[in-house]
């Protein structure tokens, strides 16, 4: 049985601006997957830990995040931030018997760049091969 | 300010696992400021608390609130307010909090969310250091604004011991000797002969080992 995992994107205004360029059929044709959702937010330093939970609550089987490079972030240390809560939730959901992978930080290049595809496809391929979200199991 | 910080998921989970219904509760005081049970803390564990439940397959209501502080009667009675919508309360407040729904709840299953770890400040972001234990006969005149009781791994009061080292504590390198800092404060303002002076052995009973403590203010009680 094929599953299609539902995986919501946090990007930075910057890391994403190729969405913008080319458009949800560019990144098709440039293989970025169909089912990763992009969010995007002026700076992923600004990215709460509960919006990242409740996406999460609301049915992803994966989350990750795009900012800048560690080093480089357009607002000082936005991606920084990002990092460390992503790490925060790998822990929680450890606690809570999850795969951690389910949640991922990527520093990526400003601007156009194909890592922010091959991003969108490594974590695609990971959470297929995870399956489907243990926080989607039928409510009793 | 009492420091916190949140338990582990999986052991909330534990202690709710009958609940049905959850009211998460923080408080605007202490562990607001140590970022470990205040508004924004709150939404991060009802949210887990969720998926959590979402996971083990049950059905579950989670109300999340933030009281003013937990330590105070008037605050704890607006508890009312969610009468009959709850069957357990997780406190992200300090122990205190936590304390005090028991007692002033009787009929009310309260939970700790938050391990209280000590009495600190954060002289840089993201870390707390204790700083008091409270004694209950505080010695600071004589120690230089500088607390041995919470910061000496011996609580000594005629320190150092004989392990310090470079001015480092023989529990932990990383951790300074107080007792190092204390002469060192004492010697620059010129008050050295007061570690001379051999302090005699201390009645422990204020800081605890007489009992619960209790404060009672008779220009207060009316
Ligand atoms: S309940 Fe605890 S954390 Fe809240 S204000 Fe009182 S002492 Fe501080
Ligand atoms: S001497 Fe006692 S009251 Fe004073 S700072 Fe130390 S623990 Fe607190």
């Amino acid at each position: 049985m094929s599953f299609t995992p539902n995986i919501q994107a946090y990007c930075c205004h910057y890391t994403s601006q190729q969405t913008l360029a080319e458009g949800p059929e560019g990144l098709k044709i440039d293989g970025f997957p169909a089912n990763i959702t992009i969010n995007r937010l002026v700076c992923t330093g600004k990215l709460e830990v509960s919006t990242m939970l409740k996406a999460f609550e609301d049915g992803a089987d994966g989350v990750y995040v795009a900012g800048c490079p560690l080093d480089k972030c357009h607002n000082l240390m936005g991606s920084q931030r990002a990092a460390k809560r992503v790490t925060a939730i790998k822990k929680a959901l450890a606690e809570l018997g999850v795969e951690p992978e389910r949640i991922e930080m990527y520093h990526l290049p400003r601007g156009f760049h194909p890592e922010f595809v091959q991003a969108g496809q490594e974590m695609n391929e990971r959470i297929t091969a995870l399956g489907a979200s243990p926080f989607k199991g039928d409510a009793k | 300010m009492i420091i916190a910080e949140r338990k582990p998921v999986n052991e909330i989970m534990e202690m709710v696992k009958d609940a049905k219904r959850i009211l998460v509760l923080g408080c605007r005081g202490c562990v607001s400021i140590c970022s470990a049970g205040g508004e924004r803390e709150v939404e991060i564990l009802a949210s887990l608390i969720r998926l959590g439940k979402q996971k083990a397959g049950q059905e579950v209501q989670v109300t999340s609130a933030t009281l003013v502080r937990q330590c105070d009667r008037e605050y704890i009675d607006s508890i009312d307010q969610w009468d009959g919508q709850y069957d357990a309360i997780v406190s992200m407040a300090c122990g205190v909090g936590v304390n005090f729904i028991a007692n002033l709840r009787p009929m009310d299953k309260v939970y700790p969310g938050v391990n209280t770890t000590s009495f600190g400040g954060s002289a840089e972001q993201g870390v707390w250091s204790e700083q008091c234990a409270g004694c209950g006969n505080c010695i600071l005149h004589q120690t230089g604004g500088l607390c041995p009781v919470a910061r000496c791994a011996k609580s000594l009061m005629n320190g150092p011991c004989g392990g310090s080292v470079n001015g480092r504590c023989e529990i932990h390198q990383n951790v300074p000797c107080i007792w190092q800092s204390i002469h060192e404060k004492l010697v620059r303002f010129d008050s050295k002969d007061q570690l001379a002076a051999i302090a005699p052995i201390r009645d422990w009973s204020s800081a605890g080992h007489g009992g619960p403590r209790k404060t009672v203010r008779d220009d207060l009680t009316v």
